[in-house]
Order: C-alpha cells, then sequence, then structure tokens
C-alpha cells in the first residue's frame, strides 16, 4: 500500500514536470498562465481605450516610461524592428506608462510614433494602472526625486504577447536575441493550442 | 492618522481567499469556542492557546495582506512567506495540538461526522500511508525542491492558480509534517511513529534544506528571473534579493528543525516516565 501510494506520487509529479519544464528560453509560454488581454482606460479628454479596439491581431504588451533610460527604448526599437521584418501586418506594440503623473498624453504619443506606426502609447490613471499591473502580476515602483525632481521608475522587463482572440500566448525577455523576437511573433500568429 | 490609514491599508487582502477566511479564522473561532466548551481540567495550557493562535495569525498575515504582494514581488519576501507556511505557522499550529479543542467549538453532529471520516479504515490506511518517517520528510523536502525549480518558480510566480497551489500546498504539508514530528503520543499509545525515528527523520531532512539554501544565497547567476520580469517591489539587485532568499531557507528552516528535534526528545522523555513498569504490563497481561 506504502509503496503504490509512493508510486502514484511520483507519477503525479512526473505528469506536472512534463507540463512545466522546459520553459526557461528567452521566449516562454505562458498559455494558461497569464490572463486574456483586457483593460479599460480612459484620458483627460474623456476617450475610452479599451483592449478590444485592438483585436484581430497579435498585441504586444510592455511596461515602461519615456524617462527611462535604456531599457525602455532600446526594448521598443527590437520589438518595433523585428515586427517591420517578420510580424503579421496586423501585430501591435502597446507601451503602458507606469509613470503617468510625468509622462503627458502628447509626449506619450510622439514617443510611440518614433517607433514606427505600430507603436501605441496608453497612459493609464494611477487606479487603472495598479489594476492592469495586478492583473498581469507585474509592479512597478518610484524612486524619491532628486533635486531637479527627476527620478527613476522600477518596472517589468518582460513583453507579454497576446494572439489576435486576445489570449495571453509568450513572453518575451529582454535577453531574447532579434531572431528569437521574430520566430516568437511568426508563432503568435499561427494556431493557438486548445482551439482548432 | 495618516500612519494608522496606512496601517489598516496593509492589513486589506492582496488577493481575497475564501478558503483562507474559512480555514483561519473558522478555525480560530472553532478553537476560541471549543475552550469555552472545554470542562475546565481539560482545557489546553496558555502556552498551547498562544502557540495556536500566533500559528494561525502568521499564516493569515503571510497569505491574506499587503504581505502577499511583496512575496509575490521579492524572492526574499516570498521565502519568508514559505517560511511561515511550511514551518513556523505550521510548526506552531502542530504544536497547539488544537484537534480536541476545535471539535469541541464545531456543532455536533458535523464534528460527529468529521470524526466518523476519520476513523473509516480506508482514510486511517490513508493517513498512515502518509504520516510515517519515510513519506513525511521526502514530501517535505521535496516540496520546497520542487517549487524552487526554477521553471516552475517562473509558473507558480506568474499564474495566479498556480501561485494558489503552491501556498496551500505548502501550508497543508507543513501541517502534516509538524503533526507527525511534535505528536505526543508515542507509538504504543497509536501514534505515528517512534519518537526515535522522529529525531533521525528531522536530523536527516535538514541538509538538503541546508544544500539548497546555501546554493541559492552564493549561487553567482540569477536562479529566478520572474522578479525581475514582473518587477521587484523593491529597488534591490537581483543578486541581493536571492542571497537574502537563499538565507531565509537555508538558516531559519535548518533551526525549526532543530527547536523539533528538541522537542520530541522531551517528549519522549516524558512519555518514559510515565510508562508503566514492565512488570506490571506483564501481569496486566496475565490477568486478563
Amino acid at each position: 500500500m506504502r509503496r503504490l501510494a509512493a508510486l502514484l506520487a511520483a507519477l503525479l509529479a512526473l505528469a506536472a514536470c512534463d507540463r512545466l519544464v522546459g520553459n526557461d528560453g528567452p521566449v516562454r509560454n505562458v498559455a494558461g498562465l497569464v490572463h486574456d488581454l483586457r483593460f479599460t482606460m480612459t484620458d483627460p479628454a474623456g476617450r475610452t481605450v479599451r483592449a478590444a479596439d485592438f483585436r484581430g491581431g497579435p498585441v504586444l504588451v510592455y511596461f515602461g516610461y519615456i524617462h527611462c533610460p535604456d531599457v525602455c527604448p532600446t526594448t521598443l526599437a527590437r520589438l518595433a524592428h523585428a515586427a517591420e521584418t517578420a510580424g503579421p501586418r496586423d501585430l501591435r506594440i502597446v507601451f503602458v506608462t507606469v509613470d503617468p503623473g510625468r509622462d503627458t498624453l502628447a509626449q506619450l504619443a510622439a514617443y510611440a510614433q518614433a517607433f514606427g506606426p505600430r507603436v501605441t502609447g496608453l497612459r493609464p490613471s494611477e487606479d487603472e494602472l495598479a489594476e492592469l499591473a495586478k492583473r498581469y502580476r507585474v509592479s512597478y515602483s518610484r524612486a524619491k526625486p532628486d533635486a531637479r525632481g527627476e527620478y527613476e521608475v522600477m518596472h517589468s522587463s518582460g513583453v507579454f504577447a497576446f494572439d489576435a482572440e486576445g489570449r495571453a500566448r509568450l513572453m518575451i525577455l529582454p535577453g531574447a536575441s532579434e531572431r528569437d523576437i521574430e520566430s516568437a511573433l511568426r508563432r503568435l500568429s499561427g494556431p493557438s493550442r486548445g482551439k482548432a | 492618522m495618516e500612519h494608522l490609514r496606512q496601517a489598516l491599508l496593509f492589513l486589506v487582502p492582496w488577493e481575497f481567499s475564501p478558503l483562507a477566511l474559512v480555514l483561519c479564522a473558522g478555525g480560530a473561532g472553532a478553537y476560541a469556542l471549543g475552550l469555552r466548551r472545554s470542562p475546565r481540567g481539560e482545557r489546553p495550557s496558555v502556552g498551547r492557546r498562544i502557540a495556536f493562535f500566533t500559528g494561525c495569525a502568521l499564516v493569515w498575515f503571510v497569505m491574506q495582506t499587503r504581505f502577499d504582494y511583496f512575496a509575490q514581488h521579492m524572492f526574499f519576501m516570498h521565502r519568508i512567506a514559505h517560511l511561515v507556511l511550511h514551518h513556523l505557522g505550521a510548526f506552531l499550529i502542530a504544536l497547539s495540538l488544537p484537534l480536541a479543542t476545535i471539535g469541541r467549538g464545531l456543532p455536533a453532529p458535523f464534528a460527529r461526522n468529521v470524526a466518523r471520516f476519520w476513523e473509516r479504515p480506508g482514510m486511517q490506511l490513508a493517513v498512515r500511508a502518509i504520516q510515517n518517517v519515510w513519506v513525511g520528510p521526502v514530501v517535505f523536502v521535496g516540496l520546497i525542491f520542487f517549487w524552487l525549480t526554477p521553471p516552475i518558480h517562473f509558473v507558480a510566480m506568474l499564474s495566479p492558480e498556480w501561485y494558489w497551489v503552491m501556498n496551500w500546498s505548502m501550508f497543508l504539508d507543513g501541517l502534516l509534517f509538524w503533526a507527525l514530528v511534535l505528536d505526543p503520543r508515542g507509538p504504543a499509545e497509536g501514534g505515528w511513529a517512534g519518537f526515535g525515528p522522529r529525531i533521525w527523520m528531522l536530523v536527516l531532512a535538514m541538509p538538503p534544506q541546508i544544500v539548497l539554501g546555501a546554493y541559492i544565497a552564493l549561487s553567482g547567476r540569477e536562479l529566478f528571473d520572474v522578479y525581475g520580469l514582473c518587477g521587484r517591489a523593491w529597488d534591490m539587485s537581483a543578486a541581493t534579493d536571492q542571497t537574502i532568499g537563499g538565507l531565509v531557507t537555508w538558516i531559519p528552516a535548518a533551526m525549526m528543525h532543530v527547536v523539533g528535534a528538541l522537542i520530541v526528545f522531551s517528549r519522549w522523555m516524558h512519555a518514559d516516565r510515565g510508562r508503566p513498569a514492565p512488570a506490571r504490563v506483564l501481569a496486566s497481561g496475565i490477568g486478563d
């Protein structure tokens, strides 16, 4: 009896491992782990942006801020470049600012445009941002401002990739090469698992 | 006033869990009611009551306050949460031997049904299969290694469902393990294991945890990148976070095993003193 129980436990553990292990590369499969793409944001002019506005093509979501010295511009540039070479035509890149107090809508629009037509900047209110961050289990925090009022913001570095139906599919790591990102984008437009 | 507001906000559950409310608040409530219903001579000592309520409060604190937010976004805070769930909180609850008191606090028909279910031969067989000095420590140590395997850790920290499974599996296994270790009954009184084997089991379960904690603390490379990918709660480097997390896995966890072994040892001495002399056992055996 004891042996049987031990055997059962080992089999269960193996089955779990099979599902879980082998997910440690620069592009990770997060299907079924992360919530679908869903949000509603209202800008100061009263215009509402919804996740549904981005349906119809894959969406990459990245959290950052305009004053970010290096990581954000590099990541956005690489995503935009890979999208031009390998992405489906309707792929969109969404840049969500985690510093809505400093990043104005106009600045954000200009910043996004600098990376190409596929990039859209989104500016949630503090409450909307907190809710969105919690939904995707990401964190952000602002450091104390220096004498000139400048400050750094800690934020997530992974890029969430959603398919055309808004289902979470992949996470692209900052260490991913151009080629990794391109093959990830091709996977995104391919058929999704679980649905014929 | 602002401080008070902040403190109260901290106590609001980050991700509310009805199961946590039912088990923690329900368990503590039944225990409090059971205390009032117990005859004066059968009430647990004040020390045991403090152990029980402290254990419940600690488990609630790490699972159902803002602490959980930090545990999701800092590796070392996550290690502290698991230290409480798997070692400290579960240890204190098991140490307080709360079942008799909780049973008195439950509605009588419900308590009777639970007792009847517990005493079923199949249930007893299942319990014996888990609660012994072989399976107990293997599952206890195995779970720590399982959830700290980097790709599995990635999944558990990213997915709300797996996170929930991870935390509850640690807490429930902690309760089972420490209940096996701290059982005051010797094998002669229906206990799950002898006192000597339990001390051996505690000692042998220590080195794998020490090695794992030391490996995490001293490993030069980032093992758990999910915290950086999702953003850390504080401005702390990944290396510092991992080192502190490794130390938490290593030192306090090992200390709990030493404390556990000392308690088992004292229970052993106690049991030996209370045992009837061999001659009397023999005599009563002949008399039957």
